[in-house]
């Protein structure tokens, strides 16, 4: 059965602009998705993936590593003789990291069968390996225990996984997307973590009756006919697939003027968001953002559309204080912009 | 009767087209029929296996409520007899890993071998037919996720694995299942009150004269809206089941009215309001004004069709009773949030090591210096014969760590709120609440709050971190009337327990002014009163529990006799500040 199309998906504007921005850029260090259930969260993850073209990945490499730059740290890929090695298409990966992960599953760890078996020390690849080049979703990341979720934050920023234990000592690439996702009614994410994620999108249940009947016609029409459905649905799909292509190549090329620096700086101050992260993610989400709509430079419009998600979860906050940060970002918009 | 209606829910669903002609008695039931009634509660029940045997994937599985015993089993050898000969059929053990839940290693075979020995996993084996989950209610959240994903995609460690997944819950009181993966199935079923006498009843067959539904989706997400059921797969799933019902025919209004009592009325978080009978319309008296809750009724009623009348009120009918005060009492979210913790604290995968233990390197961290002691001693013997590897490990050397983790503190809030704790003392006890929650915020730590006035206790906020909620739960907290103290310590021991069954640290702290006044039975009389709070203090200190007494009474100390005979602390804060009193809470404890 095809995945449901990314198009096809109702509403949900802010997830979905998130998760594009972060396949365009996947540097901008996560997505973060709190809010109800079955507001088709992972759907929206799955079908993001599927959309994505095919990747060349050399074969049998456990990192997917791209045939053109295997990254430098892969242990796989360096051990190859040659300049030009085997590939394959693969599909991009989205890999599920399920609540009670042993840190083991996660990170890899010695191989058991090699080393019970053969007594070779051989080292088994993780979760953060299969993900590498496609996607990590988290479901409940509020619920994980906090070590795991600094140890992804901390792979997903800097995308390479370092693994010293049981008497192993290698580096090996881990670029991915990480999403997490959860539901703030069973318990929140500590204020050092939901810092480190880029963006942060809050979905709820659509409450008009007209989306509720366009979600469900949509997925009924969906479950009659799967391939029909996503035939009639193919050409949004490759137009999304083209822009993202698109805006990955003119990502490098755009350029922030300093006037849209200086109004995030100003942004930033006016909401009293801690240390600098603040600021360079705004920058970064709204430069893909600009690219993905095929603009010049970053314009405060950009500016505009993105800082919601990408600072409402930074905000210093007395934690029973009444309005809503997503209401003091807004305020403040409309302080700076005015 | 049965096979008759099994036969007619075999008809073939529109996408299979190679099924024969099917049978034109289709068993949708009645929405005349039962309501709430136990052979009611049955014959959907029934209705809901049947579908499920018809399409194990496709409507996810079903929540069964029910203490295990005859009625139960009756229930599961109804839905294995409707399935077709041969589907598979697996029980998941309570502590299962992931190596026999998705497939891997069979370590066992592994080392005997030398090589490695993979095997398929319990969801891989049950492609296409049905895996239940006895005890749901303390299904690890790790388990759950993983079921949850399996949902999802339909494969196990890229195996297939489609299945319906039944959810045994024998909770208690507030225990339920996981929601997250509740609300991927499509029924939920309480045969709590089913007696093994009502389950003869067989669902009843459609009406023949059903009309077909001009936009039957819509129908269905209109009425989740009026039930208050906010996650969309609801209606979807609800879609799915009226789809099924009729078969290649239109979706009339029995399908809906079926699919809604199946799917939508055991999730509603709301009771729709009645309708004015529409005949009376033209000089019907101007409506009565809305309350609350009929909001989105009252705002479309060109919208609200007769058919949904209609089918609103057989769906009404079957709401099980007591659903709703459940869901008040934020029971299904309470349990969640602490299985999430039990399930840590059972596998405590982090903290400091200990010491070492046999055990599966795969649910722990292999402690390899230990195993290879525990090897060790046995090379010259093991060696020998064929055997030509240097070290031979068997399965009884493996030795993980044992790690200790930080417990977690959930402090129980028990609040006095009648009316002789005057009403600044609740603003009072509310700030002092706050704050520690803040604090418990940073600290990772949870908060609890058990609210007694007038004539019993109540619990406004389960245990929790989550601010959204124990902002919602104090703003709302009333005050006035009678101390009835006994109930409300009854029920803080109550919630302590529950607590320390979960493996976290509960502490209580009972602010009040000692002036006991309405008994346990809810009758007035200082004697009694006073007797039964001490009594129930007493109770508490049997259990072992930790607690501190703040005494907010104005004039004397009333609280000092309940706080010796619980054995707690004992402060008198005649004239405490929010910011005071949660200090001295933090000193404390």
């Amino acid at each position: 059965m095809p995945t449901f199309p990314f198009s096809a998906i109702v509403a949900q504007d802010e997830m979905r602009q998130a998760l594009l921005i972060a396949a365009v850029d996947p540097a901008v260090g996560g997505v973060l998705v709190f809010g109800d259930r079955g507001t088709g969260k992972s759907t929206a993850i799955r079908a993001l993936a599927a959309l994505l073209p095919p990747m060349r990945a050399v074969v049998g490499c456990p990192y997917n590593c791209d045939p053109d730059s295997p990254a430098e740290s892969c242990p796989h890929c360096a051990s190859l003789p040659g300049a030009r090695k085997k590939s394959e298409k693969k599909p991009v990966p989205v890999v599920d990291l399920p609540l009670g992960a042993t840190e083991d599953r996660v990170v890899g760890t010695l191989d058991l069968e090699r080393a019970l078996g053969a007594g070779v020390k051989a080292f088994e690849p993780g979760l953060l390996a299969r993900a590498n080049r496609g996607f990590l979703y988290i479901d409940e990341v509020n619920l994980l225990e906090d070590h795991l979720v600094d140890l992804l934050l901390d792979v997903a920023a800097s995308g390479v996984n370092t693994v010293e234990r049981e008497g192993l000592s290698l580096r090996h690439p881990a670029r991915f997307v990480l999403v997490g996702s959860g539901n703030p009614e069973e318990g929140e994410l500590r204020p050092q973590l939901l810092d480190r994620f880029g963006l942060a999108c809050e979905v709820a249940t659509p409450k008009d009756i007209a989306t509720r009947i366009a979600v469900v016609r949509a997925r009924d029409a969906y479950e009659r006919d799967p391939e029909g459905f996503c035939a009639a649905r193919s050409g949004d799909e490759r137009k999304i697939q083209k822009q993202i292509l698109l805006a990955r190549e003119r990502l490098p090329s755009l350029s922030v003027p300093d006037a849209a620096l200086e109004r995030a700086a100003r942004l930033c101050l006016a909401l009293g968001t801690d240390g600098l992260r603040g600021e360079l993610t705004l920058m970064r989400t709204a430069r893909a953002l600009a690219a993905l709509d095929g603009a010049e430079t970053v314009t405060d419009d950009h500016l505009r559309r993105i800082a919601p998600a990408a600072l409402r979860h930074r905000l210093r906050r007395n934690p029973l204080e009444e309005s809503g940060s997503t209401a003091r970002v807004e305020r403040a918009l409309a302080e700076v912009f005015a | 009767m049965q096979k008759r209606a099994a036969a007619s829910l075999k008809a073939a669903p529109p996408s299979d087209a190679g099924f024969p002609s099917p049978d034109p008695l289709r068993g949708a039931p009645s929405p005349t029929e039962g309501g709430g009634s136990a052979p009611g509660v049955w014959t959907d029940a029934h209705c809901a296996a049947l579908l499920l045997a018809a399409d194990p994937a496709a409507f996810g599985g079903a929540v069964v409520r029910a203490p295990p015993g005859p009625v139960r089993e009756r229930w599961l050898e109804t839905l294995r007899a409707a399935l077709p000969p041969g589907t598979p059929w697996r029980r998941l053990p309570p502590a299962i890993g992931d190596d026999s839940l998705l497939g891997g290693l069979d370590l066992a075979a592994t080392l005997a071998a030398g090589r490695a020995i993979t095997r398929a996993g319990l969801l891989a084996q049950a492609d296409g037919g049905i895996v239940v989950v006895p005890m749901a209610e303390r299904l690890p959240p790790g388990t759950a996720s993983r079921l949850a994903a399996a949902l999802d995609t339909g494969t196990a460690s890229d195996r297939p694995a489609r299945f319906g997944l039944i959810l045994l819950d024998e909770g208690e009181a507030d225990e339920t299942v996981a929601e997250a993966l509740a609300d991927r199935l499509a029924f939920r079923i309480d045969l709590g009150g089913v007696g093994i006498g009502d389950c003869d009843a067989a669902p009843a067959d459609a009406e023949p004269d059903a009309a077909a539904e001009p936009d039957p989706l819509g129908t269905l997400c209109r009425l989740a809206e009026a039930l208050g059921v906010d996650s969309l797969r609801g209606p979807i799933l609800a879609a799915r089941v009226a789809r099924w019902l009729a078969a290649d025919r239109p979706v009339g209004t029995a399908e809906i009215t079926a699919a809604a009592r199946l799917v939508l009325a055991p999730r509603a978080t709301r009771l729709p309001t009645p309708e004015e009978p529409r005949t009376e319309e033209a000089e019907a008296p101007p409506p009565p004004p809305a309350e609350d809750r009929d909001a989105p009724d009252a705002a479309e009623p060109a919208e609200a069709e007769p058919a949904d009348a209609c089918v609103l009120e057989a769906v009404r009918a079957a709401i099980p009773a007591g659903l709703l005060d459940q869901l008040m009492a934020g029971g299904a979210r309470l349990s969640a949030a602490k299985a999430g913790r039990a399930g840590q604290f059972a596998a405590a995968r982090t903290g400091r090591p200990i010491g070492s233990r046999r055990g599966d390197p795969r649910r722990g961290r292999l402690d390899l210096l230990a195993t290879l002691r525990a090897a060790a001693p046995w090379q010259a013997l093991r060696r020998g014969g064929e055997e030509t590897r240097r070290l031979v490990v068997r399965r009884d050397d493996l030795r993980i760590r044992i790690l200790r983790q930080r417990t977690e503190t959930t402090t129980v809030f028990c609040v006095d709120a009648s009316g002789s704790a005057a009403l600044e003392r609740l603003a009072e006890a509310k700030g002092a609440v706050e704050l520690l929650l803040a604090e418990a915020y940073v600290r990772r730590d949870r908060v609890a709050l058990v609210a007694f006035r007038g004539t019993g206790a109540e619990l406004v906020l389960p245990p929790t971190r989550s601010l959204t909620r124990a902002k919602r739960g104090l703003s709302g907290l009333p005050g006035g009337g009678g101390t009835p103290l006994a109930a409300g310590i009854d029920a803080a021991l109550g919630v302590a327990l529950g607590v320390r069954r979960t493996g976290s640290r509960p502490v209580i702290v009972l602010l009040t002014d000692g002036r006991a006044n309405v008994a346990r039975s809810g009758e007035g009389g200082r004697a009694r009163a006073g007797a039964e709070a001490l009594q129930a203090a007493r109770a508490l200190r049997a259990a072992g529990l930790p607690a501190l007494v703040i005494d907010t009474g104005a004039r004397g100390e009333g609280a000092r006799a309940v706080a010796e005979a619980m054995a707690a602390r004992y402060l008198i804060l005649p004239r405490a500040d929010a910011g005071r009193l949660s200090a001295a809470v933090r000193a404390a404890l």
